[in-house]
């Protein structure tokens, strides 16, 4: 199974929680059908026209009802947002396999989930809605609710017990190291170049090559750069997790950031920057390190609040094997490999595990608050929503592409603050996609059907799929695809003894050929051949005589022969073994030598040669041998 | 078969490492460390042996360096800037974070201070790092298209590895040094069973079954305090880095849990950057210290402070970490000398020490020491010996009353942690470096009881000659494969089923297919060769009836094949034909023609003897 990600888009249809009772939000009037009923008014709420469930926000997880759980062996983790479905799969499914994944992305994959719990167990929800995922009621409401799919799968966010059972089954890898998964094929991690210990995954047999391209970067930011090269010769190559906003550039929108970021500081107003606790922050912060003191910033104070700021802040300085060739440098002199240490140590960045204790008293305005979730539903970023919204001097700055700002700000409405939107992917482009296909050339690509048309919205940008030949073969939800790939070779090895007692024989120039007859061994998928082994010698007994009546005991097949036997020299043979009254006729096909005194026969055709002998056994052994000696074994 | 070849350039004793190994046709030079006893020219290896005419990195396939101490990196700017080799240099990212530090200080004690000349420069240690690819723990690095080296822990020191070798199915693991426990800050050293051709393994503690460390922790621990107690003060002379964190970290929880008042020092220059290093590569460290390192950091010391040259006069008990850690120089030798005179102070040597060195010589239990110094001390203790040595070198000597104690701490695998080690790896041979003589003759008699492999040990520049019998990896059709495992299904399995196929030998590749397929890929037509025998039997019934009774003695006989009796009223055995018709002349004689191909040939020479001796009697 490749990657396990959890789509939290579904939460994007829940009322935001929030960690301070929210009068604005309590007050929201609970949703009426058209035809005035109100059994639903509980459930649902509305705010500025949409509709929103009132309840704990659910989770739209990876198909699970396709295929059986329990007969997956192996997942391969991609990054630390690709995982984070893992504790449904791996504690309710019956799996039993492993799962695969670098030291950094189980660390950051960690406190992903960690801060995920955290900011929903912490704002207990009494009421659990149900009503609403009714088929007939579902079809009732309005979108994007009645679109929503597979509603009744939504699950409840996991537990810190559940992650940690699921994280357990992890096995740590590292870049370019070949793991054998039983004996049959090997898989191996290849830098991405997207996050912290993000991997491409390469999975090969002796003659196939199957390369997973999950998002990956060929921008320089801080992880180790992109491995190409190792992708190439691939048989098929699944491409996936490009970037969300194709037509925004990474490097355009930090720079809209930071002027966005000065502006409102400078006007006396505070920034609000939903995102995840690591990954494009360390970008921002290095960016923000560079530009406040040219920017006049100085004094304005930096806040990252999450339940796991200070881990992943801590844990971005220890991956110096896995960050780009620079920040490996500075880890050599010794010195912490990301700017945000120097300013955590001037004060100038502040980290605290949520808004409740230290922060209330350090707090001051105007200042730049980083904090999750993107989603806006859940996390710290719902009590600044609510403080700074009504304010037009305050900017929120949503740089995390995973989500629609205008979706995620929906519950807000009606909102004077100010909103960006800066979105920093720099996973893969189309551009980039078709260069590294140049690149490394796989004899087919298989993607997402998102990827072999244009965006919906922009349906003239024919620029924006995937442009390869062959054409890509595309997949969609729930279908399954037949690669067009044949097996026909298998790896087995000859051991040494079988190998000295073999007679290669030169049948054309440059070819030879050997019959081999051995034992066949195979255990964790891996054959050996091996000589066979001797006859058991005849016990020393009174039973010896008997040997030659014994039953032949397996049933050992004579090779295939080849070849013609030219008459002439067989006759001439035939005399020179003391066969003095050889007769030949001419057949229709062939030949019949005949010896008359021993009343046999043995017709000779271009591909046969039939003895016919009465019951002189011996003779027909040596004629045997003797029609073997003109013929090649195969 | 192929060959193997390991020719230790200098290691039988733990003076130095740098060996040489060839596999299948591959060069690779295990460490290239410098030996800390000599002054002279011994004290780095003969490069000359490897190639006495052409570049070494001609020879050279690459380098690796299994860790970052001198012993085995020492060597490394002379090597490659001054003899000159410009291959690869394989190490763990903390070996070449931490390696140059160390070589740059160590020049700077042997020419800075020592006034030695012919050495390498700051710069050629710069140029030198320049050519080191540094490895993860794990990956396979493919060095070239056929040879292959991967790292795994080591334990010993931060970022120390063991590196497997890998040509082919060849292969050869270096373990450099190792532990097989965990300790303070560091985790154990591991290996998958990757069934090397050949374990090279030092083999420090050849003899040695230490006791627990937890014993040796109090007793150090116990040392200290009492001479702390008594006014004393404690010199520890260490490495920089390695012990010294597992040490300082004994020592800070001790004086934590004790309240202790008397300072510790950790001698000046490079211990912030190294527990900088310590922090940085945190992933290196052990479970615990990984685990809690966002809570607190293992290598931030409350009370152990930096050390200054004037504190070594101070009244009163101190403990003091500094470097070297074989008293050979630097300013571990300098404090050794302003206290050896004094019988309340100690001297723990907490590692092994080279022959040569003054560490060595305490341990041995010498207690009047010749000294080379370049200033005449004013010491009453010092006596001049001889006064027409160039460069006013004076041998002067130095009486030794300060207590020495010895407490092995050196993160070595002990014998037990040796052979732990190779029964993981499950080596074919076993290869004794970087020991003594004599205990490694003892470890490996009992390497070669154990475990049933040959065990060799090399004497410097001797070369160890290994056999491998490596088996031959060949495609085999995938259509051939399943027909045969299919048959291997059958219940039937006590009986070695026989496998038959046709290797094709063509342009150096090998393919196993079915000798039906080798023909048509040949272009070959089959060549069926047939017998066909007459076998008279005395049976005066009816043909058909004559056909039965044949029909059901063999299926009598041959209860493993298939006999058919077919409605044509001939028999099949397999595929082989039995048809039976009266004598011409005598009615009383049944001629049975029995024919098969060739492919049948055993059986059907057994079926036609087995007619032959006649049916038996009837028992109806």
């Amino acid at each position: 199974m490749l990657d396990c990600g959890l789509d939290m888009t579904s939460t994007l249809n829940f009322l935001p929680l929030p960690l301070v009772q929210s009068p604005r939000l309590s007050k929201l009037p609970g949703w009426v059908l058209k035809d005035g009923s109100t059994f639903l008014d509980k459930e649902l709420k509305e705010c500025s026209g949409h509709v929103f469930v009132d309840s704990v926000p659910e989770f739209c997880l990876p198909e699970t009802e396709l295929l059986d759980l329990s007969t997956v062996d192996v997942i391969l983790i991609s990054n630390y947002h690709c995982m984070m479905a893992l504790p449904y799969i791996t504690e309710y499914t019956g799996f039993t396999g492993t799962v695969y994944a670098t030291e950094p992305t189980v660390q950051i994959g960690r406190l992903l989930m960690e801060e995920l719990v955290n900011s929903i167990e912490r704002v207990p929800k009494a009421q659990s809605a149900s009503m609403w995922k009714n088929k007939e009621v579902q079809r009732l409401l309005p979108a994007p609710l009645k679109d929503a799919v597979e509603v009744s799968m939504w699950r409840k966010c996991y537990t810190m017990p559940e992650v940690n059972a699921a994280l357990s089954k992890i096995q740590l890898v590292g870049y370019s190291q070949k793991i054998e998964l039983f004996g049959a094929v090997q898989v191996t991690p290849l830098s991405s170049g997207y996050a912290l210990g993000s991997s491409n995954w390469i999975i090969q047999s002796h003659y196939e090559k199957v390369s997973y391209v999950s998002g990956s970067s060929l921008l320089t930011t801080h992880p180790q750069p992109m491995d190409q090269a190792s992708l190439k010769n691939s048989d098929v190559l699944i491409l996936t997790g490009l970037t969300q906003i194709p037509t925004a550039n990474p490097d355009g929108m930090v720079g809209e950031f930071c002027s966005n970021l000065a502006m409102t500081v400078r006007n006396g107003g505070n920034v609000l920057v939903p995102c995840y606790p690591s990954g494009v922050i360390y970008d921002l912060l290095e960016c923000l390190y560079q530009y406040i003191d040219s920017a006049g910033l100085s004094n304005v104070p930096f806040y990252f609040i999450s339940p796991v700021a200070n881990s992943s802040l801590e844990f971005s300085q220890i991956f110096a094997e896995w960050l780009c060739h620079n920040k490996q440098t500075k880890v050599y002199l010794p010195e912490p490999p990301f700017p945000h240490a120097e300013l955590i140590q001037t004060n100038k960045l502040k980290h605290y595990p949520s808004i409740h204790g230290d922060f209330s008293n350090d707090f001051k305005q105007p200042c730049v608050v980083f904090t999750g979730h993107p989603s806006l539903r859940f996390g710290d970023v719902v009590h600044f929503m609510e403080l700074w919204g009504k304010s037009s001097l305050n900017t929120v700055i949503f740089t995390e592409p995973d989500f629609s700002y205008l979706d995620a700000l929906a519950p807000y409405q009606p909102l004077a603050m100010k909103c960006v939107y800066c979105p920093i992917d720099t996973r893969l482009n189309f551009i980039q996609v078709s260069k590294l296909l140049k690149e490394v050339q796989p004899l087919h690509v298989v993607c997402p059907e998102q990827y072999t048309q244009p965006p919906p919205t922009q349906s003239h940008r024919t620029d924006l799929m995937i442009d390869c030949q062959p054409p890509p073969m595309s997949y969609r939800r729930a279908e399954v695809l037949t690669l067009p790939y044949k097996r026909r070779y298998e790896k087995i090895e000859i051991m040494p003894e079988l190998a000295d007692s073999l007679v290669p024989l030169e049948i054309k120039p440059g070819i030879s050929l050997a019959t081999v007859s051995a034992v066949l061994h195979t255990k964790d998928n891996k054959h050996v051949l091996q000589l066979p082994p001797k006859p058991p010698q005849p016990p020393a007994s009174k039973k010896r005589k008997r040997v030659s009546e014994d039953v032949p005991e397996c049933k050992p097949l004579k090779p295939l022969l080849s070849g013609s036997i030219p008459v002439e020299q067989f006759v001439q043979t035939l005399e020179k073994h003391g066969f003095s009254d050889v007769k030949v006729e001419d057949t229709a096909k062939g030949h019949i030598v005949l010896l008359q005194e021993a009343e046999t026969l043995i017709q000779i055709e271009e591909d046969s040669t039939h003895i016919i002998c009465d019951n002189d056994e011996p003779l027909r052994v040596k004629l045997r041998d003797l029609v073997l000696k003109f013929l090649q074994k195969f | 078969a192929e060959n193997e070849q390991v020719s230790p350039l200098q290691n039988l004793d733990v003076g130095r490492s740098c060996i040489l190994v060839s596999i299948a046709g591959k060069n690779v030079m295990l460490d290239c460390g410098m030996h800390m006893g000599y002054n002279d020219d011994r004290r780095f290896p003969d490069f000359s042996y490897i190639t006495q005419n052409g570049r070494l990195t001609d020879f050279l396939d690459c380098v690796i360096i299994s860790h970052f101490h001198l012993d085995h990196c020492g060597a490394l700017p002379y090597f490659s800037e001054m003899v000159g080799y410009d291959g690869p240099i394989y190490m763990t990212h903390p070996t070449k974070a931490i390696c140059p530090i160390l070589l740059e200080d160590y020049r700077k004690i042997t020419v800075d201070k020592k006034g030695e000349t012919n050495f390498f420069t700051s710069q050629m240690i710069k140029d030198c790092m320049k050519k080191v690819v540094a490895v993860h723990l794990h990956q396979t690095v493919q060095v070239d298209e056929e040879l292959e080296i991967k790292a795994y822990y080591a334990g010993h020191v931060l970022g120390a590895a063991m590196f497997q070798i890998k040509v082919g199915c060849e292969s050869v693991v270096y373990t450099g040094d190792y532990n097989m426990t965990p300790d303070r800050h560091l985790g154990a050293a591991w290996i998958d069973k990757c069934r090397p051709d050949l374990l090279i393994t030092e083999s420090t503690y050849a003899t040695t079954i230490r006791d627990s460390k937890r014993c040796r922790e109090r007793d150090f621990l116990k040392k200290v305090h009492e001479t702390v107690e008594r006014g004393g003060k404690v010199l520890i002379p260490v490495f920089a880095l390695g012990r010294a964190q597992e040490l300082c970290i004994l020592l800070e929880t001790f004086w934590e849990r004790m309240n202790l008042k008397a300072p510790i020092y950790f001698s000046t220059g490079l211990t912030e950057k190294a527990n900088h290093y310590y922090k940085l590569f945190i992933t290196w460290t052990n479970q615990k210290i990984r685990k809690t390192f966002v809570q607190r950091n293992m290598f931030e010391f409350k009370h152990i402070k930096a050390f200054d040259r004037a504190f070594a006069d101070n009244p009163g008990p101190m403990v003091v970490f500094a470097t070297p850690g074989m008293l050979h120089a630097g300013q571990s030798l300098q404090i050794f000398r302003k206290w050896a005179g004094n019988e309340k102070n100690m001297v723990i040597m907490p590692g092994y020490c080279v022959q040569g060195t003054v560490g060595h010589k305490i341990l041995s239990g010498q207690r009047k020491l010749e000294m080379e110094g370049r200033q005449i001390v004013s010491s009453p203790k010092w006596l001049l010996i001889d006064k027409a040595c160039a460069f006013h070198l004076l041998l002067l000597q130095l009486e030794v009353k300060m207590q020495v104690e010895y407490m092995s701490f050196s993160a070595h695998a002990d014998a037990k942690g040796i052979m732990q080690l190779i029964r993981q790896a499950e080596p074919r041979n076993v290869l004794l470096v970087h020991g003594e003589a004599k205990k490694m003759e003892f470890l490996k008699q009992k390497i070669e009881q154990e475990f049933h492999v040959s065990c060799y040990m090399p004497a410097n520049g001797e070369t160890t000659t290994i056999f491998t019998n490596p088996s031959i990896p060949v495609d085999i059709s995938l259509g051939l494969l399943k027909r045969e495992t299919a048959i291997g299904l059958l219940p039937d399995v006590k009986k070695p089923k026989l496998m038959h196929g046709t290797l094709i030998m063509k342009d150096n590749s090998f393919r196993l297919v079915s000798p039906e397929q080798a023909l048509k890929e040949l272009g070959l037509a089959e060549h069926q060769l047939r017998f066909t025998c007459r076998v008279h039997i005395q049976d005066p019934r009816k043909e058909h009836e004559t056909v039965l009774r044949v029909y059901n003695h063999l299926k009598g006989v041959l209860k493993d094949y298939s006999v058919q009796h077919l409605p044509d009223g001939s028999i099949t055995v397999e595929s082989i034909l039995i048809q039976a018709t009266a004598h011409s002349e005598d009615q009383g004689t049944k001629v049975l023609l029995v024919s098969w191909t060739y492919q049948d040939e055993e059986l059907g020479s057994y079926l036609t003897s087995l007619l032959k001796k006649g049916l038996p009697q009837s028992t109806s």
